[in-house]
């Protein structure tokens, strides 16, 4: 426009030399300030009320040290038998849970996404995401443990049952921000709905659900050696055990396999996902 | 074939045989969004079989609303839509599925299956017709796949038909949607903005190649389009909207300055009118 009206003429004027500012996110002042000495007095008083025991500290150094002096001397030979035993019981009872889990998590995840299921199996699907998500792996194992006795069964489920908590919930969230002409126009040639999952959703959610797929394994199978300590099968029994006799070079190497495997299992996913994507 | 306007012949010829039969009737359709807003307001509309048509007007006029509602990708509040002999409005999930076999859309940016193949972009528009485990198992009849193989050839990409959709330039990933809608072998073509993201030579091109499978299939089709200069070019009627009513309804030659102000409002409108006679004087050379 060439013609400026007089009034945006007087309202530039005012406004040339003054300095710009990114408006504030909070724009009262007081209330700004308020907010910001208010959380920094709430992180000082929540730091004084922690209680350190600096003797009982200075005690513990000599036990963290042989700890750690462990891992130069891992012992894999005298215990090799259990935690040969232990550590295929967590491989097994890793792959058997992250594949029942996964196989379940898909049907509860395309439920869980808001633009592809009607209301109803939508509530009920995020029903089902947000108990196994509540409830923590090991308060899960403690009460199987309970019901199926000791041993890897127990972890199976409970590991099952998590998987299904964490992959559901993404798959759902990838699923809502997919792209949606892609799928409408599979919908707008006649396709049914199993053809239009197939053909307008599911070729968008696959490198995603993969990659998720893969992480769940990983983080099976490392809880896999946490849910022992409660009972319920896997390398964490040996592991425990072997905490329990002081037999920290035995630990050690436990702890040193469980780190070779996850690497392992992270160089294998970061593969596979370069060649889904 | 001066100024571009291949489909008149055909059309007129099917009308003629078919003593005026519609191919598609709308009956005071109605779209109120939930929101509140009156997105069409007892449009009525008759296409007759062959003939293509465009629908302009300025941007939340409802043009892509009123297509999607004869599909019933959205479902209109009120009013009917007839395919031919068929009420679509009323029918159920099962029998509105067999409809739009018959209802081919090309769409805006394409919406292409990224992560799948020319091939299986192409396919899918078979997905009406054949069952879940052959679609699944990407076992279509063989019928299919040559009809497949035959669209490709003739929009030019026979060569692409494994690349992956989203390895295509804009022009071919169009150009695999109309090859999509057309093994539909549809009656009716719904058309959204099919040369919103391309080049002013490609989007000529792309026009140019619905026209033409129109005038070669006799379809009927609507297209939505901003380009009116494009949009004059290519068909034999138009249709204005103007805030879910329709404003315009003639040929393109009546698009005169006022009836442009009428649809998309006060503006100098005589550059846009100009340009597609210099653009006849140099197709007609």
């Amino acid at each position: 426009m060439s013609t400026a009206h007089p009034d945006t003429t007087t309202e530039l004027a005012t406004l040339l030399g003054t300095k710009w500012k990114k408006p504030p996110l909070v724009k009262k002042p007081w209330l700004r300030w308020v907010l910001g000495l208010g959380f920094i007095a709430y992180l000082i008083a929540a730091y004084l009320t922690i209680e350190v025991n600096w003797s009982r500290v200075y005690e513990g150094l000599d036990r963290g040290a042989q700890f750690v002096l462990a891992f130069t001397s891992p012992d894999f030979s005298s215990r090799w038998g259990d935690i040969r035993d232990g550590m295929l019981e967590s491989i097994i009872m890793t792959v058997a849970a992250s594949v029942v889990g996964i196989a379940i998590s898909i049907p509860i995840g395309l439920g869980a996404a808001r633009n592809i299921a009607p209301l109803p199996v939508y509530m009920i699907c995020r029903g089902i995401v947000a108990i196994s998500r509540a409830l923590q792996e090991i308060i899960v194992a403690i009460l199987l443990v309970a019901i199926f006795g000791f041993g890897p069964l127990a972890g199976f489920f409970t590991l099952s049952f998590a998987t299904i908590g964490f992959l559901s919930k993404l798959l759902a969230e990838d699923i809502e921000s997919m792209d949606r002409s892609q799928a409408e126009a599979i919908k707008a040639s006649g396709a049914r709905w199993m053809q239009w999952i197939n053909y307008g959703v599911q070729p968008q959610v696959m490198p995603r659900l993969i990659g998720l797929s893969m992480y769940r394994l990983d983080i099976n199978f490392r809880e896999s050696a946490i849910l022992g300590l409660v009972g319920a099968g896997g390398i964490g029994a040996t592991l425990n055990t072997a905490f329990d006799r002081y037999e920290y070079d035995t630990a050690a190497a436990i702890l040193i396999i469980i780190i070779l495997v996850v690497m392992a299992l992270e160089y294998l996913s970061g593969i596979i996902r370069a060649k889904v994507q | 074939m001066p100024n571009g306007r291949f489909c008149d012949g055909a059309a007129r010829n099917d009308k003629n045989k078919a003593g005026g039969a519609f191919m598609l009737r709308l009956e005071k359709l109605v779209k109120t969004y939930k929101t509140g807003d009156m997105a069409l307001k007892a449009v009525d509309l008759e296409v007759p079989q062959g003939q293509v048509m465009a629908l302009i007007g300025p941007s939340g006029a409802g043009k892509s609303t009123l297509i999607r509602c004869i599909n019933r990708l959205v479902e209109p509040t009120s009013g009917n839509v007839h395919l031919a002999d068929v009420e679509l409005t009323g029918l159920s999930a099962g029998a509105l599925r067999r409809e739009r076999r018959r209802m081919g859309m090309i769409f805006q940016e394409y919406a292409l299956v990224e992560r799948l193949t020319v091939m299986e972009n192409v396919l899918s528009g078979r997905l009406g017709y054949v069952g879940f485990w052959r679609s699944f198992l990407r076992r279509y009849p063989q019928p299919d796949v040559d009809e497949a193989f035959r669209l490709l050839d003739r929009v030019g990409l026979l060569a692409m038909a494994d690349k992956r959709a989203d390895e295509l330039s804009g022009g071919q990933r169009q150009r695999v949607g109309i090859a999509r809608a057309l093994i539909q072998n549809p009656a009716l073509l719904l058309v959204d903005e099919p040369t919103a993201s391309l080049d002013p030579k490609t989007s000529r091109q792309i026009m140019r190649l619905i026209c033409e499978l129109c005038a070669e299939r006799g379809l009927a089709a609507i297209i939505n389009i901003h380009d009116v200069a494009l949009a004059q070019m290519f068909v034999q009627r138009v249709i204005g909207l103007r805030f879910g009513a329709v404003e315009f309804d003639g040929p393109p030659d009546g698009l005169t300055p006022d009836v442009l102000t009428t649809i998309y409002g006060e503006e100098d409108w005589e550059a846009t009118i100009e340009k597609v006679e210099d653009e006849d004087e140099v197709a007609a050379q």
